[in-house]
């Protein structure tokens, strides 16, 4: 048994076949399966972090509309609670505020006796404008983009965002 | 004699063709036969032939790990009873979850087995991972099985955090999106995980579904296959940590 193994060991190392090529056709074959199996298995794992990301989500549309102006009286802050933002009128127009606390998102509250906007979750405050006063939220509370719509009602749009001093003025 | 009696007994049922089909040995007679059924038994076979004495005292592990592992065995058979009644979809799971506190027979104490044993686990895990700490278990052989114990500790918390939204109450609404907000600090790759695992933009009825499934089927069925990595490798690393001054 150990002679035979030994001599089929020397023809292998020094046979005129292994010399012609390195590789041979078992070799061929392992690597272009396991390449095949490898493609598939990269396939495998994009289709199904694809199929983790769901295309049609039933949530509340980023776009709504806020009704009249004239609903608003000058230096007001009106919370719309189905859609977490604060409707703000100044003497210069209409902010959008929105009421997700920038700290960790929970749902700030207008404090209409203090003139402050608060958030239960861990104490963070904000000016009326959504201006930060007091952490531990990280930044002021977004504005979103506000128009009027041609029959004259505001219009929010929550996927767009706008600098502090833009104000709709009606 | 009424001993002698029920002892003959149950070696002639141990002499049957049946029983020997079933656990592959006759009656043990000797030692030998005797050690033959402790190792060949399927429940006994991730337990060592031979243990240090000192591995044996109450004060080489509190049996914290022992207990860890009882309590995630409870908690999976209170799981799936509790699962014979909750649907995972708002609003029916708040209202499951009430029915089992008030209506279902022995529901609430079904339900708050498996809330405190989850709270105790968590204790548990954490007193096991210290413990072990202070004995020096991570050090070699046992680096290997330390770390395994890591991903078993993550893995129970994030057991007990999937598990937190599941009454579909304002505690758990509040507590997923305070903590998916945490993930989504993370840069780059916050959003997207957030994204993921709620299966939206804010916690829903994907967010609800998700999380149930991660809780009952994901996460159990990788712990139990870590918790069998840690236990067979205690015997492969020669068992537990013994301080020096003690051997």
């Amino acid at each position: 048994m150990g002679e035979g193994e030994e001599s089929g060991a020397v023809t292998r190392t020094a046979g005129p076949e292994t010399e012609r090529s390195g590789l041979g056709r078992r070799d061929f074959l392992n690597e272009i399966s396991a390449a095949a199996l490898g493609i598939a298995g990269l396939g495998a794992v994009v289709v199904t972090t694809r199929y983790l990301s769901p295309n049609a989500l039933f949530e509340p549309p980023m776009t709504f509309r806020a009704g009249s102006p004239d609903l608003y009286p000058i230096n007001s802050v009106t919370y719309i609670q189905d859609q977490q933002v604060y409707i703000v009128r100044t003497a210069e127009g209409f902010h959008a505020v929105s009421a997700v606390c920038t700290h960790l998102g929970c749902i700030t509250q207008w404090k209409p006796d203090t003139e402050l906007i608060a958030c239960p979750c861990h104490g963070s405050k904000f000016k009326p404008d959504g201006g930060k006063l007091e952490g531990p939220a990280p930044r002021s509370l977004p504005h979103f983009a506000i128009s009027l719509t041609p029959d004259g009602q505001l219009l929010v749009d929550k996927l767009e965002t706008v600098n502090q001093g833009q104000a709709l003025r009606v | 004699m009424a001993t002698s009696t029920i002892y003959a007994a149950s070696e002639r049922l141990r002499a049957t063709r049946v029983w020997k089909s079933i656990f592959r040995r006759g009656p043990a007679l000797t030692n030998r036969t005797r050690s033959i059924a402790i190792f060949g038994n399927l429940f006994y076979h991730l337990m060592p032939a031979k243990v240090r004495e000192q591995s044996l005292s109450v004060r080489a592990t509190y049996y914290l790990g022992s207990i860890s592992f009882y309590l995630f065995a409870l908690l999976a058979v209170t799981g799936i009873l509790l699962m014979l009644y909750y649907h995972p979809a708002a609003p029916q799971a708040y209202l499951d979850m009430k029915d089992l506190r008030f209506v279902v027979s022995n529901g609430v104490f079904l339900r708050n087995l498996h809330r405190v044993a989850a709270h105790i686990v968590v204790v548990a895990v954490f007193w096991h991972m210290f413990h072990v700490f202070y004995r020096g278990g991570y050090r070699p052989p046992h680096e290997f099985n330390w770390v395994v114990g890591v991903v078993l500790l993550l893995l129970t918390l994030f057991l007990s955090y999937t598990g937190y939204l599941l009454p579909w109450d304002q505690l758990a609404f509040w507590a997923i999106t305070v903590g998916t907000n945490i993930i989504s600090a993370m840069p780059v790759l916050g959003q997207p995980i957030r994204f993921l695992l709620l299966g939206g933009n804010l916690v829903g009825e994907n967010a609800l579904l998700r999380f149930y499934v991660l809780h009952c089927v994901i996460l159990p069925l990788i712990a139990a296959i870590f918790i069998g990595v840690h236990f067979w490798r205690i015997r492969k690393d020669g068992g537990l940590t013994i301080p020096e001054n003690r051997r």
